[in-house]
């Protein structure tokens, strides 16, 4: 089967900073991946290289997505290619509305995979479902896009996006920070109802407490720009019961 | 980010799509201004004595003037005595019959998209077409005589109805009123006429399409619109020019009166060639637009999309006179490359209960500089008057500029303004979020500065609003990498 995503020993930086040191990664079709780390580690990085973020340099390393070269796309190719990032903060954007702003997003990924596009009503009906799902306010789609949005509504919206925009990889970026517990069920409830053996995910937090919700296949730690350990569940809880700091002198034991 | 910043200014590339110059047998009278151009001007046209005399006044007053500096533009000096005053497409056709038009006229305005077959014409637009010093065609006149709306190039209004001409020329913008209009005043060679009359709600747009064509020559046309007691008319303008290496000038005067009960809504799309990406060459727009709403509840209302020229310095006003009238500005004005813009407006509250709006959206990219600078002034018998102004400004990129300078004087101490003003930007986080979504930075700014400007396109009749869309999206092409 062909990987959805193979990370190989990539390193990056950004502004001259060295901060990913060698990450390999491989993704399987309806697996889901958590990368767990301290703050600094890199996490959000990773990322941002994998969306294309400007002004982030590749030092070295590969990652294919679905078998072509990720890196030479432009974000916007990879976007309609079917890989999603939920923002650790989501930008708001005035003047531009919700719906429009989403369906333009829809129609690009559909003519992208030679499907017809939709018509501001074939859309509504589309999207209403949807809407349920994430316990949103249907209001919230005329509104401008994240303006005025609470904390938990804009990482809401972010999952509600990924459910109307369907990815084959999503990428969650600390989508957890900032939520109190009824808005994490409900954001996690929408990324469970995603899952399929088609399609995966990589889930990037900081707590495992997101990963009681989002059951991961296998753990990842990031410490300073390496993956230095992989497991599967019960590495998160290992993680939530010692700390970061148990992995670290291990490191600085085996180095 | 410098990588950031740097695609910002790829954005700022754009081709202009009128650019091109037809080849057209122009006759022109020698560059230069004097009381000879002048005589020979109203002479061509075969003026009355009222309207050489009125000249004549103009240019007398002018040569007293000095250029206004106060502008927050900056440009060479303008040499007066190097443009030629009048330039008229030879093959004149007769007034009034469509067929006559030269068939390389008929493929330039084919080329502009404005058709001047009336068959093909988008169904309920009326189309007044200058070229250069002169009308060459005017559509659907017959279909509005029938309504008793009279609309016609400016020189057969002065044949055909010149008492309206001689009462209305002048009584809202006189030829004392500034450099410019004093300058369009003594030359000006023809432009639009429209009369509504008494009760009648004018069918179709009208609208008038400007063009430049012949090198060195300056353009100063006038309009004058007249909307009799409780009439209506909607009223569009468009406008293009050649891309020459050379700065043209172009110096218009706009007057329109409502009378008791009259409303008038005057739109334009402005896309005069801007120059190129250096800042050579374009057009200077110096237009003096001036609107009376002389009656009791009438109304005039101003929407324009400035989105051409190398310099723009226009401020469409209303003279809110009558009791209740309303006066409208909505404008969007952009600069990209090296456009300086320097527009607004100004609301003179005279009558009991007067009210106005007033919407300015600028939008500046590249090394642009876009100034908004408004008046609105109460005078003491403007008991109840109300104004509401917003400004809003967006910077696209680091090297652009937005400016605001508005001027309020209020000599009566019922009236109420509220004034708001915000300046934002296009962030490289937002395009960025966009392009995460599937949206090019293209598209993304496009949908970001159409939004920017949707409460002023919601102010256009519909089909424009689609044409003023795409040209903002024409005019900022390549202003993101």
């Amino acid at each position: 089967m062909q990987p959805i995503l193979e990370i190989k020993n990539l390193q990056a930086g950004v502004e001259g900073r060295h901060i990913l040191k060698g990450i390999s990664l491989t993704i399987q079709p309806g697996e889901i991946h958590a990368v767990m780390g301290p703050n600094g580690s890199g996490k959000s990085t990773l990322a941002a290289v994998l969306a294309g973020r400007e002004g982030y340099d590749i030092v070295s390393g590969e990652v294919r997505y679905l078998g072509q070269d990720l890196l030479e796309l432009d974000p916007e190719e990879r976007a309609r290619a079917g890989l999603f990032l939920a923002f650790q903060y989501p930008v708001e954007i005035p003047g531009v509305n919700s719906t429009y702003f989403l369906k333009a997003a829809l129609n690009e990924i559909r003519k992208h995979r030679g499907l017809p596009e939709m018509d501001a009503i074939e859309f509504l009906g589309f999207v209403k479902d949807k809407i349920k799902l994430l316990e949103l306010n249907e209001d919230l789609l005329k509104r401008p896009v994240n303006v005025g949005f609470s904390g938990g509504e804009k990482k809401r919206n972010e999952i509600f996006q990924m459910a109307v925009l369907e990815p084959r990889l999503a990428v969650l970026d600390e989508t957890d920070s900032g939520l109190d517990i009824d808005a994490l069920r409900v954001v996690s409830n929408g990324v469970n109802k995603l899952r399929s053996p088609q399609n995966a995910a990589l889930v990037i937090t900081h707590y495992q407490r997101l990963l009681n919700y989002i059951v991961p296949d296998f753990v990842h730690v990031l410490m300073d720009g390496r993956i230095v350990r992989s497991g599967g569940k019960e590495l998160a809880l290992e993680l939530e019961e010692r700390g970061y700091d148990w992995i670290a002198r291990e490191q600085r034991l085996a180095a | 980010m410098s990588t950031a910043i740097s695609t910002i200014e790829e954005f700022v590339r754009s081709d202009y799509k009128y650019g091109f110059v037809s080849n057209i047998d122009t006759e022109t009278l020698p560059p230069g201004l004097n009381e000879d151009i002048i005589r020979a001007i109203s002479a061509k046209k075969n003026e009355p004595e009222f309207m050489l005399n009125w000249r004549l006044r103009a240019y007398r007053h002018w040569l007293t003037m000095t250029e206004p500096r106060w502008p927050k533009v900056t440009y060479p000096p303008v040499d007066y005595q190097s443009i030629i005053y009048y330039a008229a497409p030879k093959k004149k056709p007769q007034l009034g019959s469509l067929d006559e038009v030269d068939p390389e006229l008929r493929r330039t305005f084919e080329k502009l998209g404005i058709s001047l077959d009336e068959q093909k014409r988008l169904a309920g637009v009326a189309v007044d077409a200058v070229v250069d010093s002169v009308s060459v065609a005017t559509t659907f006149q017959k279909d509005l005589e029938k309504h008793g709306i009279i609309f016609c190039s400016f020189s057969e209004a002065v044949q055909k109805h010149p008492d309206l001409v001689e009462k209305y020329l002048g009584s809202v913008v006189p030829h004392t009123d500034n450099f410019f209009a004093a300058l369009n005043s003594a030359v000006f060679s023809d432009g639009s006429f429209c009369y509504v009359p008494k009760g009648v709600r004018c069918p179709m747009e009208l609208s008038t399409y400007f063009r430049i064509n012949a090198a060195a020559t300056g353009q100063f046309e006038r309009t004058l619109i007249i909307a009799d007691e409780g009439s209506y008319v909607s009223y569009l303008e468009g406008c293009t020019a050649p891309m020459r290496d050379e700065n043209q000038l172009h110096a218009a005067v706009v007057e329109l009166v409502a009378l008791d009960n009259a409303e008038i809504k005057y739109s334009t799309v402005q896309n005069w060639y801007p120059g190129d990406k250096e800042g050579r060459g374009g057009i200077y727009n110096f237009v003096t637009k001036r609107g009376i709403a002389r009656g009791r509840r009438s109304k005039i209302s101003w929407t324009q999309v400035e989105t051409g020229s190398a310099i723009t310095w226009k401020y469409p006003s209303c003279i809110l006179m009558g009791e209740e009238s309303v006066g409208e500005f909505y404008s969007v004005a952009l600069t990209n490359n090296y456009q300086q813009a320097d527009t607004g407006t100004k609301m003179v509250h005279i009558g009991r209960n007067t009210r106005s709006t007033i919407v300015s959206k600028g939008i500046s990219a590249g090394h642009g500089q876009n100034s908004y600078r408004g008046l609105v002034q109460i005078r003491p018998s403007a008991a109840g008057a109300r104004n509401f102004s917003q400004c809003d400004s967006l910077l696209i990129g680091d090297k652009c500029g937005a400016h605001t300078f508005p001027y309020i004087e209020v000599k009566n101490d019922t009236a109420q303004l509220e004034h708001e003003a915000t300046t934002s930007k296009i962030g490289e986080d937002q395009i960025f979020y966009c392009n995460q979504r599937g949206i090019s930075k293209q598209d993304a700014v496009n949908m970001i500065v159409n939004g920017f400007c949707k409460e002023v396109f919601r102010e256009l009749p519909m089909e424009f609003a689609v044409e003023a869309q795409k040209l903002l999206g024409v005019s900022l092409e390549g202003s993101v990498g």
